[in-house]
């Protein structure tokens, strides 16, 4: 928006839907991810739901039918629900979340630059990614899918038609994922501002930078396989149906070269935040800075060699099994030092519990549960036993929720003073971060144990014994539940009558806190020099 | 029913299940070195954060802070000592799975095939069985395939898994030294009736087992309604149909059904419920719908999976029920 006065802030320097629809402010494209991500957290949260109370008690018949219905009118709906739940959450809301509304918004500001460095095709992602979920959406009326969210072939081959649809979508997004990594990675390579280092850089900046390289190495792997797979569909092309010849084991290969590194861009840029947050509340210079930055890119790394952990039990050779645990060992190192440095930042800091350190702590706390429970997963003849059980499903909630979506949290509190220019309730979102961290503990770690007494994932009913646990799980969620919808009203309630916010409320040392709240539409007003690294709290 | 014998005498334990064969107790071990392991690492990292939290509280917005920025050795230290963990476990975890992964000579070989939404067990003799009946104190050879999608064959008191897979074999061994019953589960989602596709394993004496094969392998000189019924639990048609009562299951009801005069159909037309539509339904469930049970059947058709003396024993049994 060329013709913006210097000193409008972005939110006021055009008004209507229209000129936010049609903006390559990538401050404005991030507000759009943001309520477009929100509204999709939404509709998967109550999916989530739904599911748990279905799992309230266990209605298996004398004679072993599995029976739904609590809530759903049969195990085909819970199937359906389960399969929305899992897509949506990871393709709309945890994938796109972080990077999207956070690495478009801050990003340029975090190194000093003036926008991305393509803003039309930033705003074209932004459009690839609705189309992308209007086709999901669309599923939901036409033939509902019931594949989970991993697609396994044959099953997927065979089942209801709107299957392709659904893949397509994900293609679509996927490559609204691969445009935004892209623009990025070229954003951060050349407009950063004069001074501005790669290692003058704030660790945010560096995790996106990570994040933006398995974007765009990674996902172009999911996009050939989903075209496969519609390929398979429309002309029995024979790739993954063994009744055609095919392998459906192959397809959970290509799957999970991937999604394994999708992991990665589901959490790295979390753990970006948490870098950012845990200096900034305890008034200190990070711990380690050089060694977390470079850990991303190991991390980075490594997750590509890594996707075989998922078959352990697929029929892959001894050989691969024990490679492929052997190179997930690996990725324990780069995370645990990441544990260990953010612990030593806050050794002799000033901790000031606002609500998004709180956040970052309860990141620490559930993500070290995540940690450790992962290495369980990755030691070969424990994860036999625990492989496609609830543990599992315990084990990646308390690293995508209780990693990703904590520091979503977080950062939403932290930032939002900058993106609105309006202070929140400091009251309300403690209360929220309550609900949350206590009700996700109290949903998730009964799973843990559920899934070593044997209960399997995907299943809408279970034998008695599991039926306790379920139950104080699904409690839980009705906790989790609160503590979202008291985040939502801190949010609406700062929105309309929030305080101003000052340019820097926390005292933080990063650019982006160096502009107005809310920033200008070129993002600063004078040309920032930089002239030391990002965390100087001397 | 068998389904409550199954949870009556399952040992459903409350945090493992049930330890059956040594490599179960060689699994538990490691177990739990690592939730060992995993709770001192917690209490260091979980402990040292809110002993820090508390001690560095913020008094003032004036406090000053350390300014350190990096320590290298360090952080040597906790690379270097997680690696050394996480090598140890990997170690550890590679020697069990390759007993596991080793399939014992002369091992008693069973064939099972996950179906949508039964397993099916084969013995060497010709036995068909729903369950898996094995003897106790001896190697035993699963032999795995599907028919239709992957499924997953999970045995939790042997804490072994092992994926079905269309158009593959792939096995897994154990050796109980426990006798009892316990669960079967499908841990790969296959569908609809994913959640209810479980079964029991039986681990009974050498001569229990023995007398067992031969008793089953006799099957073939039971009066035709008795072989049916055999049958019929065989290949799970009691998961979706009723013969006890008239209420409906996933399936419709077969209690009195048979020679009914007029039986509706989806779609309006009425037709006698006689060994001709039977036949018919058995063999390709989709060529009449009962009415309510639209528009497409989650029954498998049974053309040429099951033996003409078959479907005919099978039709005796249903006319049996009343």
């Amino acid at each position: 928006m060329g013709h913006a006065a210097h000193g409008t802030s972005y939110i006021n320097s055009e008004k209507g839907l229209m000129s936010w629809l049609t903006s390559l402010d990538h401050k404005r494209i991030g507000i759009l991810y943001f309520v477009t991500v929100l509204f999709f957290f939404l509709v998967g949260g109550i999916a989530a739901l739904l599911l748990r109370a279905e799992l309230f008690a266990a209605n298996v018949t004398a004679e072993g039918v599995a029976t739904a219905g609590q809530i759903f009118k049969n195990g085909d709906t819970y199937n359906q629900a389960l399969t929305y739940h899992g897509a949506i959450m990871v393709f709309m809301v945890i994938v796109p979340g972080i990077p999207s509304i956070f690495g478009n918004f801050f990003l340029p500001l975090q190194i000093g630059a003036k926008d991305v460095a393509f803003p039309k095709l930033n705003l074209a992602s932004w459009y690839l990614f609705m189309i992308g979920a209007a086709m999901a959406i669309a599923t939901l009326f036409l033939n509902k899918i019931d594949t989970g969210w991993t697609f396994y072939t044959p099953y997927s081959i065979r089942t209801g038609a709107a299957v392709s649809l659904m893949v397509g979508a994900v293609f679509v997004m996927g490559m609204a994922s691969v445009l935004t990594g892209l623009n990025f990675i070229v954003t951060i390579h050349k407009l950063r501002a004069p001074g501005m280092t790669f290692h003058r850089m704030p660790l945010f900046s560096w995790a996106i930078y990570s994040t933006s390289i398995i974007q765009v190495l990674a996902t172009p792997i999911l996009a050939i396989t989903l075209m496969l797979l519609i390929a398979e569909r429309a002309f029995g092309v024979g790739i993954f149906d063994p009744k055609l010849g095919g392998d459906p084991v192959l397809f959970q290969h290509f799957f999970w070269f991937y999604s394994h590194p999708a992991v990665y861009i589901m959490i790295l840029p979390a753990m970006g935040i948490i870098s950012e947050l845990l200096t900034t509340f305890s008034k200190k210079t990070i711990f380690g800075y050089t060694a977390i930055a470079y850990s991303s890119l190991g991390i980075a790394a490594v997750s590509f060699f890594v996707w075989g952990h998922h078959l352990y039990v697929s029929g892959q050779s001894e050989l691969a099994g024990v490679i492929f645990s052997f190179l997930t060992m690996l990725v324990g190192v780069p995370t645990a030092i990441k544990m260990f440095n953010w612990l030593a930042t806050m050794y002799k800091g000033s901790i000031e519990f606002r609500s998004p350190m709180l956040y970052a702590l309860g990141f620490l706390f559930l993500f070290m549960i995540g940690g450790v429970t992962g290495i369980m997963l990755a030691v070969l003849p424990i994860d036999v036993h625990f492989h496609d059980t609830y543990f599992v499903v315990a084990h990646f909630h308390y690293v995508m929720v209780g990693g990703t979506l904590m520091a979503l949290m977080g950062a939403i509190y932290y930032w939002f003073p900058k993106m609105f220019g309006k202070m929140y309730s400091e009251c309300l979102a403690r209360w929220s971060w309550i609900f949350i961290f206590v009700g996700f503990n109290v949903t998730f770690f009964p799973q843990f144990i559920l899934g070593a007494m044997g209960m399997p994932r995907r299943y809408f009913d279970y034998i008695p014994a599991y039926e306790n646990l379920n139950r104080i799980s699904t409690v839980g969620s009705w906790m989790i539940a609160i503590g979202f919808v008291i985040a939502l009203v801190s949010i609406i309630k700062a929105l309309v009558s929030g305080e101003k916010a000052p340019a820097n409320p926390w005292g933080s040392k990063t650019l982006e806190w160096m502009t107005e709240s809310p920033p200008i539409t070129h993002n600063f007003s004078h040309d920032p020099v930089v002239t030391e690294g990002p965390y100087e709290y001397k | 029913m068998w389904f409550l014998a199954l949870i009556s005498q399952a040992n459903a334990e409350t945090f493992m299940p049930t330890q059956a064969t040594e490599i179960a107790t060689s699994i538990d071990n490691l177990y739990g070195f690592l939730i060992a392991a995993s709770f001192i690492s917690c209490a260091i990292l979980i402990g040292g954060m809110v002993y820090f939290a508390i001690k560095y509280k913020r008094q003032s917005a004036n406090d000053k802070t350390a300014y350190i920025t990096h320590d290298t050795r360090l952080e040597v230290l906790w690379s270097v000592v997680p690696l050394i963990i996480f090598l140890i476990v990997f170690a550890w975890g590679w020697v069990i799975y390759h007993d596991m992964r080793q399939m014992p000579k002369n091992a008693l070989e069973i064939h099972v095939t996950g179906k949508q939404w039964a397993w099916m067990v084969e013995y060497k003799n010709g036995v068909k069985s729903p369950n898996i009946v094995v003897p106790v104190n001896r190697d035993v050879k699963i032999i795995l395939t599907a028919d239709d999608v992957i499924h997953s064959l999970y045995i939790p008191s042997f804490r072994v898994k092992q994926d079905a897979i269309p158009g593959t074999y792939t096995a897994l061994w154990f050796n109980s030294q426990k006798l009892g019953e316990f669960h079967v589960f499908c841990t790969e989602f296959c569908g609809t009736q994913h959640s209810g596709m479980l079964t029991k394993l039986k681990v009974v004496t050498q001569e229990e087992f023995d007398k067992w094969l031969v008793e089953e392998s006799e099957v073939s000189l039971l009066p035709m309604a008795q072989r049916g019924a055999k049958i019929f639990q065989t290949r799970a048609c009691a998961s979706c149909h009723n013969v006890n009562n008239e209420t409906v299951k996933v399936g419709p009801s077969l209690y009195k059904a048979f020679g009914q005069a007029s039986h509706e159909l989806e779609g309006g037309e009425v037709v006698q419920f006689d060994e001709n539509y039977l036949r018919e339904s058995i063999l390709n469930s989709n060529a009449k719908l009962a009415k309510g049970f639209g528009p497409r059947s989650a029954m498998p058709a049974f053309q040429g999976q099951l033996s003409e003396a078959e479907v005919t024993a099978l039709i005796e049994y249903i006319k049996s029920l009343k």
